[in-house]
């Protein structure tokens, strides 16, 4: 057995490398172990031809901690921006897009009335406000139900005083739409269908739900807490790539005198006296630890690192039902010239480009979901890196990204048989958005849940490590006992984003997980 | 995992069943008294309480047993399965042998009691009073193990007294003298085969008989015909209840609430509440509800369970405990005058801090009904070991020739 690390973190996602950055600079001597071949988890740039460079998974930056951001000094480790605030641009067949930026602004001869445009305005601040009631939350970690301790009974009272302090009729509002799905919030005060989409998109991005789907409301009040790039709800693009995010992690990390081991899988973790003791290889080799901290996603850090035998039989069924199955797919592609989409002008190719035309069009595409069964049609989520940062791509050719919306994690008929029909349905999907499109595609990667799970080991593909709804929220995520990061094993951590607060790139549950193990474990 | 149903799930939306050994016990339940036991109707009395009950501790008494949930655990971490379940350590019980054995949730409150056998290194059969295949579905997340429930494939007849060991000698069960408690073993008969362990529920001398439910009624007229000499009686539930609260036996959701039913999370009890601790084993790794049994050993019981010897002869049952006189402190769960201890016996759960004084002052109330007018009695009891009837015949190898 080797005397590694005294603090092992497994997985070098962005949460990992957040929790283990913290951990080194709080003087412990970390090792993260990373089963890829290379460190970034969901944040990484990937070659798929030669001299296109794709993000393998996430591929914006909207929701990232600025607090990881200072305080890991990540500028200074080389995160820089190619582009620091992509509007969104919700995508017409007909050339009438719908522009976001500041205000909704019709393009092509689309006219948002002035009735939606105060619609909108009035209710991005007061789903600001809501999100605010939320946005403290986040950074603290979450009460545990039931108890005695003064520091939980403080941060559920804040939560309370919190709403209570919108005033009554909004804490009313606050609370009656909490619950409620995305689509009556935005059909009741608006009309335009494009602008409906654009809301709702951000509700149900990553997760395996419908625009009608109850709690949506609560997934779109956790994306507006999100401070991209120090703007509210906008998007930015690091230079080189996503991954080049937790590249400067992992520069990061090193200076704090951490190590980062790829190629590393952990089997299991080594329990002695019901605590972490170190961790198994799956080549067998042996670390010990003093404590461990996993950025599996719960599932598998319980079920498979600690196995069932050490746990309670409750417990375990919480884990083992955990709602975690993938609903997201990515498509790169590579293509050979700019993709020009029907009556977009040039400089918006570059922006955040939505295709979802109306909520029932969305909805749709979610039904076969629930069957197995792949959409005709799904929303997508697209960016053109390369337009904003040419070094992504050989000169005049570009990368296009697509988040696919609805891909289910078990499909019914089988990859094997469906994907080049479902890859081809997605470009022509594309074409007729953007014709000539499919002419120049270069080389395409479609990463369906499946592929995902396979290549990051994350169970069901689910991006953000379990689906983000009420009851796997807050105090409950990732489950009714484990919801503090620590578990009940001592010495070992959950720090991903199956804990609170949860996915998207974000760092957070990296960053309340480190004060966690920091607090338990003593600094050293 | 591999779980296999065969009792219904729903099991208050159809007629109760009849066991298979039905048409032997219809036969003989002359006071047609029946009562419903998960989902089954066996008889309650078949003539006369006293009767059955005096049969078992001083002849032979058959019981059908057969509602009894009955569970077969197989499969590569079957071992590991059951250890992980109950809160003993099952390593130490040999293939061959039985045990008694209880599983709590996660919050270490005891869920059920029960009987484990096992039939081979990774084999095991559980029986128990109530359904549990929900909580063992739950329990084998992550072992490689099948369970198959046997309830409806498994008649049990518990052959129970004095003469059991005499009977089943004469009825064809070579070397059932050298049973030991707690030992199981098959047996051959002409025409089936079947699995006898020497265990029961009355506290007396006894063997419990497992056998396919096609088998049942062969080995029941078996038995009847081979002891005649003996004269076999069939004996129902209710005198089954006065047996084995003599021999200081609980029953779960009468002595104590299961978890499964506890609708207030502090009305769950821990076996250090209801005086099993010897079941418990910290060192032998985790088990459901280990974390939480650490912290409430260190809390200290909230209540016990305790025998009580109540004053006069009047059966003290659901009667509430005073101390000196006045002050609350437990109720009686089971209560009878035990005929052959010649003692007023009750089973009762006191708080904690009582059962510590030595000899307290502890009175029992007991309203009698005498010509439909109603009597208060605040009857003196004391604290006593709650195995009231303990014969030395229950344990002896080989058994006595009676």
């Amino acid at each position: 057995m080797s005397a590694g690390g005294e603090t092992i973190v497994i997985g070098a996602g962005h949460n990992g490398l957040v929790a283990a950055n913290y951990l080194a600079k709080a003087g412990h001597k970390v090792l993260v172990l990373e089963a890829c071949e290379q460190p970034g988890g969901a944040a990484t740039t990937e070659e798929i031809a030669p001299g296109y460079r794709a993000p393998a998974c996430a591929h914006l930056l909207f929701h990232l901690d600025p607090a990881v951001v200072r305080e890991l000094q990540l500028e200074r480790h080389g995160l820089r921006y190619a582009n620091k605030a992509l509007a969104t641009v919700v995508l017409d067949r007909d050339g009438r897009h719908l522009v976001i930026d500041g205000v909704p602004e019709g393009l092509g001869g689309r006219v948002v009335s002035a009735v939606d445009q105060r619609a909108w305005a009035d209710m991005g601040s007061s789903l600001r406000r809501f999100a605010g009631v939320l946005a403290g939350f986040l950074a603290k970690t979450p009460p545990r139900l039931g108890s005695k301790h003064w520091a939980d009974r403080r941060t559920l009272l804040e939560l309370g005083w919190k709403t209570r302090r919108l005033g009554r009729l909004e804490m009313q509002e606050f609370l009656r739409i909490v619950l409620s799905n995305v689509a009556d919030l935005v059909e009741d005060e608006i009309e335009d269908p494009l602008l409906q989409t654009a809301i709702a998109f951000d509700a149900v991005l990553g997760g395996a739900v419908g625009p009608r789907s109850p709690g949506t409301v609560l997934a779109l009040l956790y994306r507006l807490t999100g401070d991209g790039a120090g703007l509210p709800a906008t998007r930015s693009l690091p230079q080189g790539g996503v991954g080049a995010l937790t590249q400067a992690m992992v520069d990061a990390l090193r200076e704090a005198g951490g190590v980062v081991r790829c190629g590393a899988r952990v089997a299991c973790l080594r329990i002695e006296n019901d605590r972490a003791s170190g961790v198994v290889l799956d080549s067998g080799e042996e670390i010990a630890a003093r404590c461990v901290l996993s950025n599996a996603d719960p599932r598998r850090s319980f079920l498979e690192l600690v196995g069932a035998q050490h746990l309670d039989a409750e417990f375990a069924d919480r884990a083992a039902q955990i709602r975690m199955k993938g609903a997201t797919a990515k498509l790169n592609l590579a293509l050979s010239a700019p993709p020009r989409f029907t009556g977009l002008p040039e400089p918006r190719h570059a922006e955040r480009l939505l295709i979802a035309p109306s909520i029932d069009d969305m909805e749709s595409a979610f039904n076969p979901l629930k069957y197995g069964e792949l959409p005709e049609a799904p929303p997508l989520e697209i960016v053109v890196p390369s337009l904003s940062d040419p070094s992504l791509a050989p000169g005049g050719a570009h990368i296009l990204s697509a988040v696919v919306q609805y891909v289910p994690y078990g499909l019914k008929a089988g990859w094997e048989a469906s994907r080049g029909d479902f890859q081809e349905r997605l470009l022509t999907l594309l074409e007729s958005y953007a014709p000539g499109l499919k002419d120049s595609v270069v080389a395409a990667q479609l990463l369906t849940p499946a592929d995902i799970e396979q290549r990051l080991g994350t169970t069901g593909g689910h991006w953000h490590h379990g689906e983000l709804a009420v009851d796997q929220m807050l105090m409950l995520r990732p489950l009714y006992g484990a919801a503090q990061y620590d578990t009940p094993i001592g010495g070992f951590y959950l720090c991903g984003a199956g804990a609170h607060p949860g996915g998207d790139l974000m760092g957070t549950a990296g960053r309340n997980a480190a004060r966690r193990a920091l607090e338990r474990e003593g600094a050293q | 995992m591999i779980i296999r149903r065969s009792t219904p799930g729903a099991l208050h939306r159809e007629a109760a069943r009849h066991t298979p050994f039905h048409p032997c016990t219809s036969a003989f339940c002359l006071a047609n008294e029946w009562v419903g036991w998960a989902g089954y109707t066996v008889p309650n009395v078949y003539g006369d309480v006293a009767y059955e009950y005096f049969a078992v501790r001083n002849q032979l008494g058959v019981l059908d047993l057969s509602p009894l949930s009955k569970y077969r655990v197989g499969g590569a971490d079957a071992e590991a399965f059951m250890n992980r379940l109950l809160t003993r350590d099952i390593r130490k019980v040999a293939p061959g042998r039985v045990a008694y054995a209880i599983w709590c949730n996660d919050e270490g409150h005891v869920i059920d009691d029960g009987t484990v056998f096992r039939l081979g290194a990774q084999d095991f059969r559980i029986s128990c009073q109530e359904h549990q295949l929900g909580w063992l579905s739950r329990s084998a997340i992550g072992f490689d193990v099948h369970i198959e429930d046997e309830t409806a494939a498994l008649g049990v007849l518990a052959v129970q007294g004095p003469t059991s060991c005499a009977v089943l000698k004469r009825a064809g069960f070579g070397g059932i003298e050298t049973l030991k408690p707690f030992d199981v073993r098959d047996f051959d008969l002409p025409g089936f085969t079947l699995t006898v362990s020497r265990t029961g529920f009355t506290g007396d001398l006894g063997y419990e008989l497992w056998v396919a439910d096609r088998d049942a009624v062969d080995l029941w007229d078996l038995l009847f015909e081979a002891g005649a000499l003996h004269d076999p009686r069939p004996v129902g539930l209710a005198a089954l209840d006065m047996l084995r609260l003599e021999a200081g036996f609980m029953v779960t959701n009468t002595d104590f609430v299961s978890a499964e039913l506890a609708l207030r999370r502090n009305r769950g009890r821990t076996p250090f509440e209801i005086g099993l601790e010897r079941l418990v084993d910290f060192d032998k790794g985790h088990f459901t509800g280990r974390r939480a049994l650490v912290e409430a050993q260190r809390r200290g019981p909230r209540s016990v369970i305790v025998g009580l010897e109540i004053e006069h002869n009047k059966p003290a049952g659901d009667a509430l405990v005073y101390l000196g006189g006045k002050k609350q402190v437990g109720h009686v769960t089971s209560a009878m005058w035990s005929s052959t201890c010649k003692r007023n016996i009750a089973l009762a759960t006191l708080d904690a801090r009582t059962a510590q004084i030595p000899d307290p002052d502890l009175r029992v109330e007991i309203y009698v009904k005498k010509e439909l007018k109603w009597h208060r009695l605040m009857a003196r009891a004391k604290i006593t070991d709650r195995r009231f009837f303990d014969p030395e015949r229950r344990r002896a190898t080989p058994p006595g020739d009676f």
